[in-house]
């Protein structure tokens, strides 16, 4: 074919009006790239310099090693800390999670006077500064003279999870269709086999959303945790404090380990919730 | 069940609200007995005995209404800003990314993974003067030899615009999601050019999203002391951090429960005017 006849037949676009349209159709696309960009440039940050030959303080790039991923409790105190953040993100979770979920199935199934107040005491928390609950919390504890530590913390994240915990089961309540339990119901099954064998399970994946969301909130707080640990340190005390100082390489592989195993087990949840679907 | 049926939610709700009314409601009745305590004379630091003194509330807010002022201008500032980061992002995700969605979806939270404060801290480092940013920015005189990106308030905000931005961006992709595409095809078809219809069908039907996202922002950045203490300056503190000092440096509970009860009061006094003006645009 000769140029000519394809002249003839489409006629060709300037190639810059060609990008121009492009770009247009795509802007939402390269943004979204340069979004994401920016919320990962400091999680890829603390992964490269996990990999940092350093000494003590991990502020300038000083040469690649595997050392700090060999041995991630090399730093003094990074694994106790590591392993009272689980411990008290694990406690605070579970009470959370089985407390707000009753909750849950309270408001949004039943209607019972005092709902709206109800719908207000969970929405409080929410709506208090961390730096409020933390110091009022504090000096209830100081009040009946309890010391604060490890469950005087534990109290404390079970207190600002559960609103977190309603809100999630509540909204996956609230999105079942009825017309499920309705023919559990047809079927002849009792309320508590209702229950049972048809709502609980169409709940749990939210329960089990809830359950990450409280643990993910208590692992990373640090306000509340500050006014309400007295001398326990939790991973984010640990580096809030080790910041002054400079932080160990060690705490830099361990907040990369995490991200990478809640990347894995929320991938891994999405494709055990689509092989169900299917 | 054989129990009577009216008792079934009273019997779900107590545990939860026992421990909320332990462990929330008592603590803040507490906080505000304290705020009205004056030292016991003679007493230690740290002693102090109720007088309700509500001048402690005057004091308070008259020592620190710089920090006050600067807390609700940081605050607002990194809202709006991370409504503007995160509304395109959010319709980025919910129309635009097909299969894509929920592994998407799953990369907006998953920096929440990898500590706060670490995060935090990798900023500071990166804007910092041993971070490649400032002397490239230099090198190219986009910023003069001297300026500096940390220990500003301008970092303090960056800061706090960038650790709320998944609790901007979740809310807002959950109402947009939400919305029926054939809506805006039918604003289309009622001779709507894209600008008009983003604006009069998809801006409306997201406002839900908006007015959350805007609450989950605000609420925490208002009270925030940690990118203050990390990104900021002995001058761009906040009332978060007066608060902070109070309690573990100075021992003054009563000004720091003052400090608090009236950061608590004027975030309420905010959100309820705020959720009214929105609701009263959302009928018209």
């Amino acid at each position: 074919m000769s140029k000519k006849v394809i002249d003839a037949s489409i006629p060709t676009i300037p190639v810059k009006a060609r990008f121009s349209r492009w770009f247009g159709r795509n802007l939402l696309r390269i943004y979204m790239i340069f979004g994401f960009t920016y919320l990962f440039i400091p999680v890829a940050y603390t992964f490269v310099f996990s990999f940092n030959d350093s000494g003590k303080s991990n502020l300038i790039w000083k040469g690649f090693t595997l050392r700090n991923w060999q041995n991630p409790c090399g730093a003094p105190e990074v694994c106790s800390a590591l392993s009272n953040s689980i411990k008290i993100g694990l406690l605070a979770t579970t009470f959370a999670t089985i407390l707000g979920t009753m909750v849950a199935f309270a408001v949004a199934r039943y209607s019972f006077k005092g709902r709206s107040a109800s719908n207000l005491l969970i929405f409080l928390p929410m709506a208090t500064p961390e730096v409020v609950l933390g110091a009022s919390l504090l000096s209830l504890f100081l009040l009946f003279k309890i010391n604060p530590g490890f469950w005087p913390t534990v109290i404390a994240h079970v207190m600002f999870c559960i609103s977190f915990v309603v809100v999630t089961v509540k909204a996956r309540i609230a999105s079942l269709d009825p017309r499920l339990e309705q023919a559990a119901m047809d079927l002849y099954a009792n309320e508590l086999e209702t229950f049972r064998r048809v709502t609980f399970p169409l709940v749990a994946p939210g329960i089990a959303g809830a359950a990450l969301l409280a643990f993910s909130l208590s692992f990373d707080d640090f306000i509340i945790t500050n006014f309400n640990s007295g001398t326990v340190t939790t991973f984010p005390k640990f580096v809030y404090v080790a910041a002054a100082r400079g932080i160990p390489a060690q705490a830099n592989v361990i907040g990369s380990s995490m991200f990478f195993l809640a990347l894995a087990l929320v991938i891994a949840g999405q494709l055990v919730n689509r092989k169900k679907i299917r | 069940m054989s129990l009577p049926k009216v008792r079934v939610p009273y019997l779900l709700l107590f545990p939860g609200f026992a421990f909320l009314f332990t462990f929330f409601i008592l603590p803040i009745i507490n906080l505000a007995q304290t705020s009205t305590q004056t030292p016991i004379k003679g007493g230690d630091t740290g002693q102090y005995q109720q007088s309700f003194a509500f001048s402690n509330y005057i004091h308070a807010f008259t020592e620190n209404k710089e920090q006050f002022a600067r807390s609700f201008v940081f605050a607002t500032l990194s809202t709006l800003l991370a409504l503007a980061i995160a509304y395109p992002l959010a319709y980025a995700i919910a129309f635009k990314s097909g299969k894509f969605k929920n592994i998407l979806l799953v990369l907006v939270v998953a920096p929440f993974f990898t500590s706060f404060l670490l995060r935090t801290i990798a900023w500071k480092q990166i804007l910092g003067e041993e971070g490649f940013v400032v002397p490239g920015l230099r090198s190219l005189h986009i910023i003069g030899q001297q300026t500096t990106l940390t220990s500003t308030s301008f970092a303090v905000v960056a800061g706090m615009t960038y650790n709320f931005l998944p609790f901007m961006t979740l809310p807002l992709y959950a109402s947009l999601e939400r919305i029926d595409p054939r809506t805006i095809e039918a604003a289309g078809d009622l001779y709507a050019n894209g600008i008009t219809a983003f604006r009069r069908v998809t801006v409306p039907l997201s406002m839900p999203g908006v007015v959350a996202g805007t609450l989950l922002t605000f609420i925490p950045a208002a009270g925030d002391y940690v990118n203050a203490a990390i990104l900021g300056s002995p001058t761009s503190k906040m009332v978060g951090n007066v608060i902070e000092s109070r309690y573990f440096k100075i021992v003054d509970y009563p000004t720091a429960a003052a400090l608090s009860f009236t950061l608590m009061a004027a975030i309420l006094i905010l959100v309820t005017l705020y959720i009214r003006k929105v609701g009263t645009e959302e009928l018209v």
